[in-house]
């Protein structure tokens, strides 16, 4: 009885479970956006990285890669989400939901750089002398003889990644953000009860997770099917 | 074709090339001998720029490697190179193996160099592999692929890096074999190898590094059989 009292007041009432369908639309929007973001400036920060200790050019953009590895890397999450917010675009009008895609795709790049890099790495040097003395340049040599050796090794790392980042998303509660852990808090002030609005909220996290965690899993063997 | 000019490559403050100098025509088989660590690996990266030489000038056919205004990938094309671990790319088909490189360039079409291939591979006795995986092929089969794939650019040069030290005994034989016809047919190799056997019938001139300097050359009777420096004396006795 008391459950489904609770359940009622937490979902039913006062069609409370519309904060929850905006908090889950906004986290995925954020961290599907987040995700493009993040996995082309790291594919962009990885080739600049990789192009650099390859032939020793680049410094400049190479070094500017390095500091903001460094700098995502070492600060908080939440710092970076503030200063975007708070700082940048502290004198103009902007869509909240905007900022966070910004701020968490900014943040997802710095790591997904690392996660390609290491990727890139993983393929023995003898591939790109091999695909050198064949007369192929460098954005060849990548595209057809390393990334399709590479993608093996990073699109399980990638997929943690965006698990992490779905997670990460929570952190935009902070400055606002109504997605799924603002959305179960905003339900817990009016019910005056923070269990159920919470463990909703976890459970709607782990099936979310739980989904792309099995998406991965079956790339995975797709990949490991492809081409062995 | 090929001209080394006071070549010197260090890493870092070891000097592993010490003025080189070097002038191959068209149709020699030049092997290069010499303990190991010597610089062997190294003069040939240096050959074709994977390594860049510190001091000194490559050129080929006439052209300044290290020009800025050279295309390094241009003269690559025209300029293989075959590596002692083959280097095959995995993830790729026998056929698409040796058709990437002159199909991705725009040299030729994709049928025309699938026919070629077909051909290369036929000729070698490798046309049933076509659609295998390089990893289903044996050491032996899998370093003609790679010979074949360099080929498939109809190169002027070909640099061999100890083709047959990363095989078998059995397996040896069949690669020097394609080698010695690549030689009779005319076309012109560099070959770093120990196969001192197959360097008596294959080669037209025998260049001896030690210690990242040309220490003697010349025809490999000659340099086997009154070899002059203490150093190769050794080197010959302890490869014996
Ligand atoms: N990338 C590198 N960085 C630092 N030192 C290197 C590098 N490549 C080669 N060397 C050093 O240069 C020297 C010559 O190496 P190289 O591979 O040219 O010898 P090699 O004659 O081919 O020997 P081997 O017969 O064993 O293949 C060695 O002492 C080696 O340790
Ligand atoms: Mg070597």
């Amino acid at each position: 009885m008391n459950l489904f009292e609770n359940l009622y007041k937490t979902l039913i009432y006062d069609n409370r479970y519309l904060f929850f369908l905006e908090g889950i639309k906004n986290t995925l929007i954020i961290a599907f956006f987040a995700g493009i973001i993040g996995v082309i400036i790291g594919i962009i920060i990885a080739l600049i990285k990789n192009y650099h200790e390859k032939t020793n050019k680049l410094k400049i953009l190479n070094f500017l890669a390095s500091c903001y590895v460094n700098i995502i890397r070492g600060t908080p999450t939440i710092l970076q989400l503030m200063i975007i917010y708070y700082v940048i675009f502290a004198s103009v009008e902007i869509n909240i939901v905007f900022v966070g895609i910004l701020a968490f795709g900014i943040n997802s790049g710095a790591y997904v750089s690392e996660i390609i890099r290491a990727g890139i790495n993983s393929i023995d040097k003898g591939q790109i002398e091999a695909g050198s003395s064949l007369g192929l340049n460098y954005p060849q040599i990548m595209h057809y003889i390393i990334m399709p050796q590479a993608i093996k090794n990073i699109l399980p790392a990638l997929g943690n990644e965006f698990i992490t980042l779905v997670k990460e998303t929570s952190v935009g509660a902070y400055i606002g953000i109504i997605e799924l852990t603002k959305a179960s808090d905003i339900v817990a002030s009016r019910t005056y009860e923070y269990f159920f609005p919470l463990i909703i909220a976890a459970i709607i996290y782990l099936i979310i997770t739980f989904c792309l965690s099995k998406l991965i899993s079956i790339m995975e063997r797709k990949l490991n099917n492809a081409n062995s | 074709m090929l001209i080394v000019k006071n070549l010197e490559k260090n890493f870092g403050k070891t000097k592993v090339l010490k003025n080189i100098n070097l002038e191959i025509n068209e149709k020699e088989r030049v092997v290069i001998i010499g303990p190991s660590g010597c610089g062997k690996s190294t003069l040939l990266r240096c050959i074709n720029q994977i390594e860049k030489p510190t001091k000194g000038k490559v050129l080929f056919e006439g052209i300044p490697l290290d020009d800025k205004k050279t295309d390094i990938n241009k003269i690559r094309i025209k300029m293989g190179m075959v590596f002692q671990q083959f280097n095959l790319f995995p993830h790729l088909k026998v056929i698409d193996n040796i058709i990437l490189a002159p199909v991705k360039l725009k040299l030729m079409s994709k049928e025309d160099a699938i026919k070629k291939g077909k051909m290369l591979l036929d000729k070698i006795g490798l046309a049933e592999k076509l659609n295998n995986y390089p990893k289903e092929l044996s050491g032996g089969q899998q370093q003609r692929v790679a010979i074949i794939r360099a080929l498939m650019l109809d190169p002027d040069l070909l640099l061999f890096d100890e083709p047959t030290s990363a095989l078998d005994p059995e397996m040896k034989q069949e690669v020097l074999e394609l080698m010695k016809n690549l030689g009779a047919s005319g076309l012109t190799m560099i070959v770093v190898t120990h196969e001192m056997q197959f360097v008596k019938e294959f080669a037209t001139r025998v260049i001896f590094i030690d210690e990242g300097k040309i220490v003697e050359e010349g025809k490999p009777n000659d340099l086997f059989n009154h070899p002059k420096s203490l150093r190769l004396k050794e080197f010959l006795n302890n490869i014996n």
